[in-house]
């Protein structure tokens, strides 16, 4: 893939030079984010961008199955767990040993500075392209189909029951067995019953929430007949999340155009 | 295009892959980071592919995606059955296995 797009400069070039920075820049957001969520998707970012640059490195099967394969099934697979797990579960920053982010940063650079030293030296410049490795069966999957059914088949094999133990491995681990009896309708009602005897707490369904005049989500807390705010007419999830709505804003236009109304029908009267 | 580009590419992505693994207590983020170093040593398979002109190197590149696919459905079982019993995801909580 040598054609030239301006002079001296490749198609390869052009993807190595926008994709790159990408990359890396969503690599550091990776580790930088300290949500779970923002990490797994800037390194769906890293990935597409990955799959652009195997594009233009003469590799169209590594392409779609990059996209497919990690960006599609492995990264889904990490939003689905971090769904599980708790979005909300931001880590502590506390280093448990003294000097521990400094020596891990020094580490890294130490194995960048060996790896892009030794591994690049020992490179000839220049390329011998896959264009003659490619047309020899007709195309890069026709290449790529012949060493794995060919040279590579028993590798391909073992893939296969490395598949099925994986499959059979996370079958095992995710099962959990039921240490408790499911709780029907009929046990509920009795723990609900034996709650208000013992604890009285109120048997029935709890208050629905607030209507006000310009609010009736179910954020907005409903009032006690005294004026106070009834907590359990929002869902515990609700106020974890948002805070629970000022009663007393939520309530001020309504109690606003009573004032109004009061004083503009007192004024009605005393024309009269 | 000079391949030294994409050596110099794929040690800085595994380098940042090496900073995450060591200093994030995540064990999702973790598990990201490792990910991250199995892409840049993909990266340098298809380039030394392109390089030496034979396909062998993307076929190693696409083991690699398949052992990866294993082990992140093994892995991240892992990790809800420890959440499923710790209600963490910290890897500085799990510390039965020092004593």
């Amino acid at each position: 893939m040598t054609t030239l797009l301006v002079p001296l400069v490749t198609g390869g070039a052009v993807a190595f030079w926008i994709c790159g920075p990408i990359m890396v820049a969503a690599a550091l957001a990776m580790i930088l984010f300290r949500k779970a969520v923002y990490s797994a998707l800037s390194l769906a970012l890293v990935m597409v961008n990955l799959a652009i640059i195997y594009a233009s490195q003469d590799a169209p099967f590594l392409f779609a199955v990059q996209i497919i394969v990690y960006t599609g099934a492995i990264m889904m697979l990490f939003l689905f767990v971090v769904m599980l797990v708790g979005v909300d579960n931001t880590e502590s920053m506390v280093e448990k040993v003294q000097g521990h982010t400094v020596a891990s940063v020094l580490a890294a650079v130490g194995a960048f500075i060996l790896l892009a030293s030794f591994v690049g030296s020992s490179l000839v410049p220049g390329a011998v392209g896959l264009d003659g490795a490619n047309a020899q069966y007709g195309g890069n999957v026709q290449g790529l189909a012949a060493l794995l059914f060919g040279k590579y088949v028993f590798a391909f094999e073992a893939t296969s029951a490395l598949l099925i133990t994986a499959a059979v491995g996370a079958m095992v681990l995710a099962y959990a067995e039921r240490l408790k009896p499911k709780l029907d309708q009929k046990a509920r009602a009795k723990a609900r019953i034996e709650d208000y005897a013992t604890n009285g707490v109120h048997p029935g369904p709890r208050p629905s929430s607030g209507v006000y005049a310009r609010h009736n989500s179910i954020t907005s807390p409903a009032l006690l007949p005294d004026g106070t705010v009834s907590e359990d007419s929002v869902s515990p999830v609700l106020v974890q999340r948002s805070g629970l709505a000022d009663a007393e804003s939520l309530g001020a236009p309504a109690k606003k155009a009573f004032a109004a109304l009061d004083t503009t029908q007192g004024a009605d009267e005393e024309e009269l | 295009m000079n391949p030294n580009y994409y050596v110099v590419l794929a040690a800085i992505l595994f380098a940042i892959g090496i900073v995450g693994f060591l200093v994030r207590k995540n064990a999702l983020v973790l598990f990201m980071s490792v990910e991250l170093m199995l892409n840049a040593c993909n990266l340098l398979l298809v380039s030394f592919s392109r390089v030496h002109g034979n396909l062998d190197g993307q076929v190693a590149s696409f083991f690699v995606m398949v052992v990866a696919a294993a082990e992140v459905v093994v892995g991240l079982s892992i990790i809800v059955m420890i959440y499923r019993v710790r209600h963490s995801a910290n890897v500085d909580n799990e510390n039965l296995l020092r004593y």
